[in-house]
């Protein structure tokens, strides 16, 4: 589990005083893996046109992005002192008016059509850059990601992986009550996609399994991450209410605490 | 009067499809994309001579204005086309966002538009599309008057960094403008220099705005045509002088009277010179079935039209 950034998510909601918790905190070790470990892309070959891409298609839970592009040496920590106030950049929901977001998101339902498109051109240009996409899976009644998922094999891009954050709550309640979409498995097999289940939250598997990309050669991958909404703070998890919620000084405390200290 | 003259008529679609067929062998970058209406875009030369940057979508056209937008992270400049209903309406959302707001190069090329295309209907026909793509921030919007214009305006964008939506149609249309002509974005076109009433007019209403201007000079009336066919940006110094001189204006547009053309000039009259303006378009409704000239004359957009709306702004004058 990636405790610092999750302190670090915590600090900078708690200071703007908004944002995405729930969903930034089950998603944040799937964002570990990729950017330093599985994705050739970072601050020194951001203009290269031979990085992997990676686009966001839940851009709600920016928080755990920025933290991770700060990390990784994008812009300055400090830059998100403000998160989410008027005249910053830092916005939100991603904007490629911050350094390393690759593109615009935040209405769902975008994402996956996107990095198709992106890995339709690595295959014209014959480039080796592969494409990665977060999903919700409270995005999936969305039709565009249907109509994405048929494009995705019928191009054969086994250059894509799309990971999904099952986290198993959406903002109106838990997913399977709100618009049922399991069995996910089955649907993307049968879409033409391999799939992959994983613990979203144990970083050797996200690794292994991001490792063993692309899972079948001439489809697309995707990776089922099972993952808890609000992990790591004992009061958010599985709580719908942290979803967009903010903590009281308190609760950032004893939020702090949990993680083992205030950073 | 200037005489313009025509010796053919073609579908403004058509000179898209030539427009790509140059595009394809002049420009490796650019890559078309279209949702199952390959034979109404004419594509199909393109197509044909490079299969491997053409993609069909299908029916699923949010998809296609997505897969656009991914396409220019891997720098290519695509052409998403369809029906203007359906590269419109139907993707708003994806536009909004993944092209507009995320200033992406995409080129949406849109046939089919206003009640023209006929017999299909009011599903088909849509009016509300220059509404929609002009108040989208950084977004430029084209509708060319004919064959040639379509095809050179085709050519321009490719050549143009940032999000465009690019209108055609189904019916043919006089060609009366010059087959070399260069296509400059935003530059309002004189097509006849007058004194007495401007007409804007942008699409193949240009051509029912010179069987007016002839129809008003037999009545002594001396009017000022200008195609727009950029609506936006809008060629507003051009506007301006033009009815500095003439003193009122019409409007003329395939397209509801609400958020199109006449709205676009009429901001810029009351901002900044305040003149009797007449619009000529579709009174806020739906279409319906017909051939596209009975369609034209229900709807009141012939030449006829304009010649009322051109003697209604003159009588405004004060």
């Amino acid at each position: 589990m990636s405790v610092e950034y999750r302190k670090k998510i915590l600090k900078y909601i708690y200071k703007a005083k908004a944002g995405h918790t729930g969903g930034s905190l089950s998603c944040v070790d799937i964002l570990n893996v990729l950017y330093n470990d599985t994705m050739n892309v970072g601050p020194e070959n951001f203009s290269s046109d031979d990085r992997d891409r990676y686009i966001q298609s839940k851009g709600h839970t920016v928080e755990a992005l920025f933290v991770v592009l700060a990390d990784k040496g994008f812009f300055p920590e400090s830059d998100l002192e403000t998160l989410c106030q008027y005249k910053s950049h830092y916005i939100g929901h991603p904007t490629r008016k911050v350094h390393g977001v690759e593109q615009n998101t935040g209405a769902l339902g975008h994402g996956l059509s996107l990095s198709v498109g992106t890995a339709i051109s690595a295959k014209l240009d014959d480039k080796d850059f592969r494409v990665f996409t977060l999903l919700g899976d409270g995005e999936l009644p969305e039709g565009s990601n249907w109509e994405a998922a048929l494009t995705a094999s019928h191009y054969k891009l086994d250059n894509l992986c799309a990971v999904i954050d099952c986290n198993g709550l959406q903002i109106s309640g838990p997913t399977a009550e709100v618009c049922n979409t399991e069995p996910l498995d089955a649907k993307f097999e049968a879409f033409g996609w391999s799939v992959r289940h994983v613990d979203g939250h144990n970083l050797k598997e996200l690794q292994d399994t991001f490792a063993a990309l692309p899972f079948e050669p001439g489809k697309p991958s995707m990776v089922i991450a099972h993952t808890v909404k609000g992990k790591g703070v004992s009061y958010m998890e599985n709580e719908l209410k942290w979803h967009h919620g903010v903590p009281s000084a308190e609760q950032y405390e004893l939020a702090m605490e949990e993680l083992g200290g205030v950073l | 009067m200037k005489k313009y003259t025509y010796t053919e008529k073609k579908d403004t679609r058509s000179g898209f499809g030539a427009g790509m067929t140059e595009l394809g062998q002049e420009n490796d970058n650019v890559v078309a994309l279209c949702a199952d209406l390959v034979g109404s875009l004419k594509l199909a030369p393109f197509i044909k001579e490079n299969p491997d940057r053409f993609f069909q979508c299908g029916i699923s056209e949010a998809n296609m204005i997505g897969l656009s937008a991914g396409l220019t992270i891997g720098g290519k400049i695509p052409f998403a086309t369809t029906f203007a209903n359906f590269a419109t309406g139907r993707v708003y959302d994806q536009i909004r966002q993944s092209v507009a707001y995320s200033n992406k190069n995409v080129k949406i090329c849109a046939s089919h538009a206003g009640i023209t295309l006929g017999e299909d209907g009011a599903t088909h026909q849509i009016l509300e599309d220059i509404g929609m793509m002009r108040m989208l921030p950084g977004m430029t919007v084209i509708n060319p008057c004919d064959y040639n214009q379509t095809k050179a305006a085709t050519k321009a964008i490719a050549d143009f960094e940032g999000p465009v939506y690019l209108r055609f149609g189904r019916p043919v249309v006089p060609i009366f403008t010059d087959p070399d002509q260069k296509f400059e974005i935003g530059k309002a076109w004189m097509v006849n220099e007058g004194k007495d009433v401007s007409i804007f007019a942008t699409g193949h209403l240009v051509w029912e705005a010179i069987q007016a201007g002839e129809m008003l000079e037999k009545e002594g009336i001396d009017a000022e045509i200008i195609n727009i066919h950029t609506i936006k940006p809008l060629d507003e110094e051009a506007i301006l002088k033009s009815v500095r001189k003439t003193g009122c204006a019409v409007s003329a547009e395939e397209h509801n009277r609400l958020g199109g053309l006449g709205d676009s000039i009429a901001q810029v009259l009351v901002k900044n010179q305040l003149v009797p303006q007449e619009y000529v378009a579709v009174d806020d409704s739906f279409g319906e079935s017909g051939t596209p000239e009975k369609l034209m004359e229900k709807y009141g957009l012939t030449a006829k039209d304009i010649v009322a709306a051109a003697k209604r702004a003159i009588e405004r004058k004060s």
